[in-house]
């Protein structure tokens, strides 16, 4: 069942704005902090009534201010992990769980830890566990109600860089399991981007753009919102196997790509996030380069914003990468749609966390 | 040794314990938790009783125990007897004595629990009694086992509220603080000092136990 929600207010936060969510798909909220993100979220779960607003879900009405329709919180089928976890302290990881639960169920609620990796860790105490595994802890007990929807309020956002990584590829792990509406709050791109189907990028209140996240990367406007150091693209690869001097390869849709530090079993489908800025583009053929990666590219539009910037889009087989470069370089190489270039992409520019298991629904590399 | 004023102050104490527990429960929790115009006031009341001295408090007691008052003369339709100088007149006047001693403690324990789980427990599906029940009272433990523990020590040493609406009748109003009062009126140092001692050992006894229980409790729940 669609989530859909409709929100106006004028305090604490102006909120004016609707999105849906369909089942199974992860909706990413995106903006700067103080731009109503998680004022949204608590809309949803019944914590916060905006002054308008109409909140469905799961094939009911949670919120519905014009026909005073009002929920409380306890009566949405709702999961939500919360930036803290707000685990209960006086109780053990199974607890937890089973306290979401209308019926306490052991067996699932060790079903669930099961799921999060956890399996082995259920009667200890939040206290006893590390940040990371309280996360998970959090995740599971967010979906020990079966929940209509799934809100995700920064939950990578209190641990280190290492922890988040795993946390990320534990909820690409589970995707397969969540069929609800799922919506997460962040302001981390790079999380956005390599975790969602879609995103809405948010600025003081207001939907500034929405749609997949290649649509929204390709949005100047959306990008001002942002930080135009975010902008990247997604690129599907497939992991072939290790090399000798530790670099793995991986196979894309116009040939191989070298990057250190990739795991995985060859066969592995991934979400590789090409920084814009760290794409730099030749006429020739560069040889003689110490960046090994160097990929034939058609420039399909120049999009140039408000500075002294331009971005690139170019066809890679059919999926899009974006080099942002000056204007003045563009002008140099003369460069113009329908034009053929090399996009050299430098191995160690790719930052771990910019490389992620794929989602379920996404086709193999194409 | 006057056992049954001993037994009186205990069960004195044990029925202020017993009605304020909900009370402060109730009240500390609102307090905690609601914001509204005239908390302040609500807050300065609850803790008057602890800056009035016993004699004006009790005088007040008196006059709204008394029959000419509407709560004395509703009591005395009720019942067939007044209010003043009665072991249940004693028992309200003590619940009213008490109320900064169990609903301060009760209040701040409600008060450490961090709002994230209150909202945590609601959007786990658990109805606002369920969630009281479940999250909020294990975690205020520590605040409400000091305000009862608070409450049955002061009830037990409380003199001039007892003597101001009590008066002094054996079995009835008649506590081990106006019993050891009367001794030493009657020049008895021995009984005094007798009943003095039983009553230190008893409130330290009370009172040890109670904190070793709840550090138990408190073990339990980190």
């Amino acid at each position: 069942m669609t989530l859909s929600v409709s929100i106006r207010a004028d305090a604490p936060i102006p909120l004016d704005l609707a999105f849906d969510v369909a089942p199974g798909e992860l909706m990413a909220l995106v903006g700067p902090s103080g731009s109503g993100k998680t004022t949204i979220l608590r809309s949803i779960a019944g914590l916060w009534t905006p002054t308008t607003a109409r909140v469905s879900a799961g094939g009911g009405v949670w919120l519905d201010t014009q026909a005073r329709v009002n929920l409380p919180p306890h009566r949405r089928k709702v999961g939500i992990v919360f930036q803290s976890y707000a685990l209960f302290p006086h109780m053990t990881a199974a607890q937890n769980v089973m306290a979401a639960m209308p019926i306490a169920d052991r067996d699932e609620a060790e079903r669930l830890l099961a799921l999060v990796n956890l399996h082995d860790l259920s009667d200890r105490k939040p206290a006893q566990l590390s940040g990371g595994q309280q996360q998970r802890v959090a995740v599971a007990r967010a979906l020990a109600r079966r929940p209509d929807v799934l809100l995700l309020d920064e939950p990578f956002s209190a641990v280190d860089r290492a922890t988040r990584e795993k946390l990320h590829a534990g909820i690409i792990a589970l995707r397969a399991h969540l069929n609800m509406p799922v919506v997460l709050v962040t302001h981390d791109m790079n999380e956005a981007q390599l975790l969602a189907d879609r995103m809405l990028v948010i600025d003081r209140g207001r939907s500034l753009r929405g749609g997949t996240t290649a649509q929204v990367m390709a949005d100047p406007e959306a990008l001002r919102a942002m930080g135009i150091r975010e902008v990247a693209a997604l690129l599907p690869a497939v992991i072939s196997g290790p090399e000798e001097d530790g670099l793995t390869r991986l196979d894309t849709a116009t040939g191989p790509l070298f990057l250190p530090g990739v795991q995985g079993a060859p066969g592995t489908r991934l979400r590789v996030r090409i920084m814009a800025h760290e794409v730099i583009l030749s006429r020739a053929r560069p040889v003689g380069l110490s960046a090994q990666n160097i990929v034939p590219a058609t420039i399909t539009a120049l999009v140039s914003g408000e500075g002294p910037g331009l971005m690139v889009h170019l066809a890679v087989g059919d999926t899009e990468i974006l080099a942002r470069i000056t204007r003045r370089a563009a002008a140099e190489m003369a460069l113009a749609p329908g034009d053929t270039v090399h996009a050299v992409l430098k191995a160690m520019s790719v930052a771990r966390d910019h490389i992620l298991a794929a989602p379920p629904q996404d086709s193999a590399a194409r | 040794m006057d056992w049954k004023a001993l037994f009186l102050s205990l069960e004195l104490a044990a029925w202020t314990v017993a009605i304020l527990l909900p009370v402060s429960v109730l009240m500390g929790r609102f307090l905690a938790v609601r914001s509204f115009r005239g908390k302040g006031l609500v807050e300065a009341l609850v803790m008057l009783p602890l800056v009035l001295p016993p004699t004006v408090f009790g005088f007040y007691m008196l006059l709204a125990f008394g029959r000419n008052a509407p709560l004395g003369a509703l009591w005395q339709q009720m019942f067939g007897h007044q209010l003043v100088f009665s072991f249940e007149g004693l028992v309200l006047a003590s619940v009213i004595f008490n109320l900064p001693f169990a609903i301060q403690p009760a209040q701040r324990g409600f008060e450490a629990i961090p709002v994230a789980l209150r909202e945590a427990a609601s959007c786990c599906g658990m109805s606002p009694w369920r969630a009281l029940w479940r999250v909020e009272l294990p975690l205020a433990w520590p605040g409400l086992m000091t305000a009862m523990v608070l409450t049955f020590a002061h009830t037990l040493g409380e003199f001039g509220i007892v003597l101001m609406v009590g008066g002094s009748i054996p079995g009835e109003t008649k506590t081990i603080a106006i019993a050891i009062y009367d001794r030493v009126q009657a020049f008895d140092d021995r009984g005094a000092g007798i009943m003095a001692a039983t009553l230190v050992a008893i409130s330290l006894a009370t009172i040890t136990l109670t904190y070793a229980l709840s550090a138990r409790v408190g073990r339990r729940l980190s």
